[in-house]
């Protein structure tokens, strides 16, 4: 394995590919960071480009791999400073970084962002390294019973929002997952249209992308200009420390591994994600820190367990592309589809087809992750400065980085109107008080979950002993149960320690 | 930041600008299109950015570069819509067109919309019907298939990566239909999010069978993870080394996922025929023929009033089947 490791260094260190890494790795920041624009357009936008100059498969991945977990680096930069995610998976660091910019602790915000990413980056490369040939059995082994018990346990991510109001929190998911049901119904005969009014665009159903950008970014527009009328604009505080102290560092460390491991196993899965790896990971170091946290209010360990699992949720879905040939999302999906033009042939034979390919793929992520803290450290106290840019600069540039990347997504008209109802519907529940990241996780969720209990049902012909058939679905079932019992359990604990 | 938005922005005007050097050719259309209905990636973007874009400039028939456009939405269509309502008399566009066109075209999940409303220019390549079974399934031969569709039903689910009542899930059932199944609506069909993701349920023996296109599956079958159960084209193929046809195992079936072009109904005779020899040039080229087995895509051509036959037949078979199905009244 060692011999092989350096091998796919010895492809990885070639000039071409080296350039490539780092490319992709800095134009994967950039996209992240800015609204609307993912990895998936990026890639697609960039795709004619390796065809143009003939790059190999091995080559074109590296380059790809590079835009996919850059994006993952950039993509808390303008969750933390602006409240306003990149992409769903980043929604989540919102809920903690974007209060501790205000209390004026962006930049260690954006340090542990970097470090949890990269923490969270290389040791998931170790897994992947690993464990890849026995986790793609995982992937093969999770059916649609196991997805959606596993959704249900991403759903349990929902009581970590109690320290609010819980039973806003549920209105909020319930809303995302009233979204999600819109569109034409792939599993019925004929299609069938559901809440699409008649309107013929709502067939092919909402974008989260759509949906994040206008709750986020334009939710939070509305609300600086209500806030403008009434001079009550949140002020914030000015900038501390760049740095954050190492206790909270040694506080956050174990935090970022059970992330790691977290987001990395379901990265591997075909049928999840990072954003189910984001708030699963957000919600367990909710859970085990217990009342020592300030988790909601600003708390480092609140950024560190959601940017650790995002990565090492994108390096995890490289084994099934890999190892399998079968993409697990759909930036995978289209990096693979590139792959096929470029003559890959899909299958468990792309390793021995392409024996280049896993090392140095491999390989590359190791450099590209040491790049990207070169690069993202130094450029904390650079753009922790972002803030002090007057809001009526800043806020303009996002309304319009936010058009340009939803109009991007699909090139429809239809889109930006959906972005601006979202966006009331954002302020609306900022102004009430109910918490937008519940959304995104029901939005998520929705799809998924319905689905696989369709697909589930279908399977066992209506017989409901189907879900708790496998010892997967049964531990799942465990996970959950504790998940949902144990914050009970340690209070209960709690109250028993102060009274005796 | 403002400096990388700057040099993002640069960076993809530059792309944008990126137009090769125009030649002086006479008559040859410049500043042509090709309309992927679809994201990047997938079908319809290959046969616009490969035999389209790539091949039709390099073999100098066309002036200059060939723009690729992607317009997804409805399953192609509002691409469709699109080229109807407001391109229709563009002559230098050309739209990526496949079985699934066809397959929807019947169905009418295109609205209104009827083969009438395009010209159908030419296929260029095949991606034949498979159905395959994993290594260890007792299944052995298409006979032992269908005897377990109508004896157990249950145990026969099949899956595959397109939407219920789509072009996958058809041709399944046009099978059992040359079998003499009388109730289609028997056999049970689960659709996934794509061809390798519904194979992973046959290779773990949730899924008795996978129903797809030979690209899909060559990946598999050479690993051993999958068997042929049947490919459903007229002489085997060669890629799919022994794989038995379904009709030499007695079911006449026949049934692919062809890669093709149609262009604006308004245009004039001369630039459709301009359109179908530049098709037909591409098809006919050694590129073209390493392209496309590369890409896994059995030799099919089929150029003009040839094809336009070939689409309305083919719309008016699954048209029938899907009437019997229940997809469409």
């Amino acid at each position: 394995m060692f011999d092989q490791l350096l091998h796919g260094f010895s492809i990885a260190l070639s000039t071409q590919n080296i350039f490539l890494v780092f490319t992709g790795a800095f134009l994967g920041t950039v996209i992240g960071m800015l609204p609307g624009i993912g990895p998936i357009n990026a890639i697609a936008i960039l795709f004619p480009i390796v065809l143009q100059f003939e790059l190999t498969p091995s080559s074109a991945l590296i380059f790809f791999a590079g835009i996919f977990y850059g994006s993952q680096y950039g993509n808390s930069i303008s969750s933390i400073l602006l409240n306003v995610p990149g992409t769903s998976s980043a929604a989540v660091t919102c809920i903690d970084g974007h209060p501790l910019a205000r209390q004026g602790r962006a930049g260690p915000a954006l340090a542990m962002s970097a470090i949890a990413s990269f923490s969270g980056g290389v040791l998931s490369i170790f897994l992947l390294i690993l464990f890849a040939p026995y986790l793609s059995k995982l992937a093969i082994d999770f059916g649609p019973a196991e997805y959606f018990v596993l959704m249900v346990c991403a759903f349990t991510a929902l009581t970590s929002f109690s320290h609010g109001s819980f039973i806003k929190a549920l209105f909020s998911a319930i809303l995302g997952l009233a979204i999600a049901t819109i569109g034409i119904d792939e599993l019925s005969f004929g299609g069938m249209r559901r809440f699409t009014f008649g309107v013929e665009e709502l067939g092919d159903g909402i974008d989260f992308i759509v949906v994040v950008i206008g709750v986020f970014a334009i939710g939070e527009l509305f609300l600086y200009l209500s806030e403008l009328s009434s001079d009550t604009v949140q002020k914030i505080a000015p900038l501390n420390k760049v740095m954050m102290s190492f206790k909270e560092l040694k506080e956050s460390f174990a935090g970022i591994l059970r992330s790691c491991i977290t987001g990395f196993l379901v990265g591997v899965l075909p049928g999840a994600g990072a954003t189910i790896a984001s708030f699963l990971a957000y919600s367990t170091e909710k859970k085990m820190a217990g009342a020592s946290g300030k988790f909601g209010k600003g708390d480092l360990r609140g950024v560190a367990a959601p940017e650790s699992a995002n990565n090492s949720s994108a390096v995890g879905s490289f084994i099934p592309l890999l190892v399998l040939g079968v993409p697990g999302s759909e930036t995978t999906a289209v990096m693979l589809a590139a792959l096929i033009t470029l003559g890959v042939t899909p299958g468990p034979t792309m390793l021995t087809d392409q024996p280049d390919m896993f090392w140095g793929v491999a390989a590359s992520m190791f450099i590209g992750n040491l790049v990207l803290i070169i690069l993202n450290l130094p450029m904390v106290k650079l753009l922790a400065k972002i803030l002090l840019i007057p809001r009526w600069v800043l806020m303009p540039l996002i309304a319009i980085l936010s058009i340009v990347g939803v109009y991007v997504l699909n090139g429809s008209e239809f889109d930006l109107l959906l972005m601006l109802i979202f966006g009331v519907i954002g302020f609306i529940m900022r102004k009430t008080g109910f918490p937008l990241a519940p959304l995104i996780l029901g939005l998520v969720l929705g799809g998924l979950i319905e689905v696989n209990f369709r697909r589930a049902l279908t399977y066992s012909y209506g017989d409901f002993s189907t879900f708790f058939e496998s010892p997967i679905s049964i531990g799942l079932w465990i996970i959950t149960l504790l998940s949902l019992v144990a914050p009970l359990f340690f209070k209960v604990l709690k109250k028993g320690r102060t009274q005796g | 930041m403002t400096r990388k938005l700057l040099l993002l922005a640069s960076v993809l005007s530059g792309f944008m600008l990126a137009n090769p050097a125009i030649s002086m050719a006479q008559e040859k259309l410049s500043g042509t299109e090709c309309l992927a209905p679809a994201g990047a990636g997938g079908g319809w973007d290959f046969t616009c950015r490969v035999p389209a874009a790539q091949l039709m400039q390099k073999l100098n028939l066309i002036d200059g570069a060939m723009k690729v456009v992607n317009m997804s939405g409805s399953g192609g269509g509002k691409a469709f819509s699109h080229v109807v309502t407001t391109r229709n008399n563009d002559e230098k566009l050309i739209v990526a067109a496949s079985a699934a066109t066809a397959t929807r075209l019947a169905q009418k999940v295109y609205g209104d919309y009827k083969a009438d409303d395009v010209r159908w220019v030419g296929a260029l390549g095949m991606d034949y019907g498979v159905i395959v079974v994993s290594k260890d399934s007792p299944l052995k031969t298409l006979d032992d298939l269908v005897q377990k569709f109508k004896s157990d039903p249950r145990k026969a689910i099949i899956v595959g990566g397109s939407s219920v009542g789509g072009w996958d899930h058809i041709k399944a059932l046009l099978v059992a239909k040359a079998a003499g199944i009388k109730n289609l609506r028997s056999i049970t069909y689960i659709p996934f999010d794509n061809g390798g993701k519904a194979m992973l349920e046959v290779i773990s023996g949730r899924a008795a069978a996978f129903t797809g296109d030979a690209s899909e599956v060559i990946g598999q079958l050479k690993a051993g993870e999958v068997r042929i159960l049947a490919v459903l084209s007229d002489q085997p193929i060669p890629a799919l080394s022994g794989a038995k046809t379904a009709k030499e195992q007695g079911y006449d079936v026949v049934g692919g996922n062809w890669r093709a072009f149609y262009a604006p109904a308004g245009i004039s005779d001369d630039a459709y025929n301009y359109w179908v020899s530049a098709v037909k040039a591409v098809a006919g080229s050694p590129e073209w023929t390493a392209l496309r087995e590369k890409n896994g895509l059995a030799e099919f051509t089929s150029f003009g009033k040839d094809f336009d036959a070939f689409v309305r037949k083919q719309i008016e078979n699954v048209a029938e089947i899907s009437k019997e199905l229940g997809v469409t009244k």
